[in-house]
């Protein structure tokens, strides 16, 4: 299992090593959010079991969708006006912003080396960003998790009851890709932390 | 805040005119407390201390002022909060 992102010292970039599952999970992950934020209706593909991560066959209306309605908050609770007018101002271009960051990973990804379809065994994938790229990685990491939190309901405090679940239990497998991504996020955390005050 | 009619507003008026408005964060389940303190630091420039304090007001209180000033600028970091995903709203402050 990858050990996650560290900062390499001499060029300031930010390192990681994947295996070929690790990097698929990450791309079918980033383009199922890609999905989610331009609201078009999944491509379900029967054979391939990470298309259906982040099930999106429900409601599809923006506000309606949890998921949607936790990315982009009501920004104004008192006040539906000034909150409307903010959504209209601002949500077009949140939404192309966590979409095109998911778009960079996943052309991180191939660029790396990532073929479009995964077959052979064995691959490794190393991934170098620069400032940018990790802070574009960062905000995705972010943006995942709360996709499949939101998904998966998850409180405060409630590891226990999530890793007390069976492990054929589907959210219990969600889960275990969700507390992978927690690690991940927290070595992208460090590495780029390096430098502030 | 209304004076009314017949007072002296002068004070009133420069203390709402100078920090009207306040962008707030709230707790929420998921995003991670290191995560939370790296977005303090990094948006606002606030150093770690001062940075984690805010984070553990949000976890502990469900909810911190994080920043002061105007509507417009209240409004861009809202929107900040919102690139991270970070759970945030405005409002006049009190």
């Amino acid at each position: 299992m990858s050990s996650g992102f560290q900062r390499h010292r001499r060029s300031g970039r930010v390192i990681a090593t994947f295996s070929g599952l690790e990097a698929d999970l990450l791309r079918s992950l980033a383009a199922q959010l890609v999905e989610l934020l331009r609201n078009e209706s999944a491509v379900v593909d029967e054979r391939d079991p990470l298309e259906a991560l982040l099930d999106f066959s429900g409601p599809s209306t923006p506000p309606d969708d949890p998921v949607l309605a936790r990315l982009f908050p009501t920004a104004y609770p008192d006040d539906d006006e000034a909150a409307a007018e903010f959504r209209r101002f601002t949500e077009g271009s949140l939404r192309d912003g966590k979409a095109r960051s998911a778009g960079q990973v996943i052309d991180t990804l191939e660029d790396a080396g990532l073929p479009p379809l995964l077959e052979e065994d064995g691959l490794v994938i190393d991934v170098e960003l620069e400032a940018d790229e990790a802070m574009t990685w960062l905000r995705f990491l972010a943006d995942v998790r709360l996709a499949l939190g939101t998904r998966l309901e998850v409180s405060d405090d409630d590891e226990d009851y999530w890793w007390s679940l069976p492990d054929d239990d589907p959210r219990a497998q969600t889960y275990d890709l969700y507390a992978w991504l927690t690690a991940l996020q927290s070595t992208m955390v460090d590495a780029v932390s390096h430098g502030l005050k | 805040m209304d004076p009314g009619l017949g007072t002296t507003p002068e004070h009133d008026d420069l203390t709402v005119l100078a920090t009207p408005w306040v962008t707030i964060v709230w707790n929420d389940p998921i995003n991670t407390m290191d995560y939370v303190v790296f977005v303090f630091q990094k948006h606002f420039g606030y150093a770690k201390k001062k940075a984690s304090k805010l984070m553990l007001e949000v976890h502990e209180d469900g909810r911190s002022v994080v920043s002061t000033g105007s509507r417009e600028e209240m409004e861009r970091d809202v929107q900040a909060m919102h690139e991270y995903g970070l759970w945030a709203t405005l409002s006049k402050s009190e």
